[in-house]
């Protein structure tokens, strides 16, 4: 059995039906990018996983180490049956990245988490009607 | 971790024993690579560089500082505020007493990797900097000096 927070100080793996969502802090260190792969390839066996969201939002650098740790497991995941999608990448980020010669290839992307749980199937909230505003059913 | 411990204490006063606004650190652990990410992210914002040369800059010392650890078994960067006339600038200085590169020209090219990486190490901090120069001899190690400019 995975434990919930196995990684020091890492973002938690959660489940939203058959999508896991997790994401990466500004400091990935080697171990960490290991770490996590371990971790998230297990936990996509684990609850039957069809899609991954990763937030990278925070991330504030993409060396070419942590570019094949995105594109490893974006391949590890297709071939567990899962679709990873990687979401907020910072401009800085994604200039330095095709400066650097690298195009993430194989790895899908999205804006923001919003538009990537969309992009695995996710539908936002049905606004409320105009008869029952949200704060008569308190 | 010794090492670890007085790269630390290096790094937090190394102004004094060097050229102004030149500060050294080993690159020993992995852990070293995350010090030097910080300390290279210090500077860049020391020196006023925008966000989009920051991360240009930390990915570049990132990378020699990986190829340095990997490759090289370990070296120093020095990182240092220079200038030229009104301009300033950051330039770094990796130092390694490993193998050497036996065939620089194919090192840098993209795609040409003998480790675990890509392969865009070299050739991809050379495009993120402005000037970019290696000395490499076979059993000698290899020294990469990189210069990035700010407002140019």
């Amino acid at each position: 059995m995975s434990t919930p927070y196995p990684r020091d100080g890492g973002v938690p793996i959660l489940r939203l039906g058959d999508v896991l969502v997790t994401g990466l802090l500004n400091e990935l260190d080697d171990k960490s990018a290991v770490a996590f792969t371990d971790e998230l390839t297990e936990r996509i066996v684990a609850d039957s996983a069809r899609g991954v969201l990763i937030d990278i939002s925070r991330l504030e650098l993409i060396d070419s180490f942590v570019a094949r740790t995105l594109m490893e497991l974006t391949t590890m995941a297709r071939l567990l049956g899962a679709r990873v999608i990687v979401a907020g990448m910072r401009p800085a980020v994604a200039i330095t990245l095709v400066e650097l010669g690298l195009r993430l290839t194989g790895v899908e992307t999205a804006l923001n988490a919003e538009a990537g749980l969309v992009a695995l199937g996710w539908q936002r909230m049905p606004q409320p009607s105009g008869e029952a505003p949200r704060v008569s059913l308190r | 971790m010794s090492l670890y411990d007085e790269q630390l204490t290096r790094g937090a006063g190394a102004r004094g024993s060097e050229a102004p606004g030149a500060s050294t650190y080993e690159v020993v652990t992995e852990e070293d690579l995350l010090t030097i990410r910080h300390a290279v992210r210090s500077a860049t914002v020391e020196a006023g560089f925008g966000l989009v040369d920051q991360t240009r800059i930390v990915t570049a010392a990132s990378e020699l500082a990986r190829n340095a650890y990997i490759h090289g078994g370990g070296g120093s960067l020095t990182v240092e505020l220079v200038r030229d006339g009104a301009r300033t600038g950051l330039r770094l200085t990796m130092r390694d007493e490993g193998p050497g590169i036996p065939d620089l020209e194919a090192a840098l090219t993209d795609g040409y990797t003998t480790g675990a990486g890509l392969g865009h190490g070299l050739g991809g901090a050379r495009r993120l900097m402005h000037e970019f120069a290696v000395d490499s001899d076979a059993g000698e190690g290899t020294t990469v000096v990189a210069t990035r400019w700010n407002g140019r």
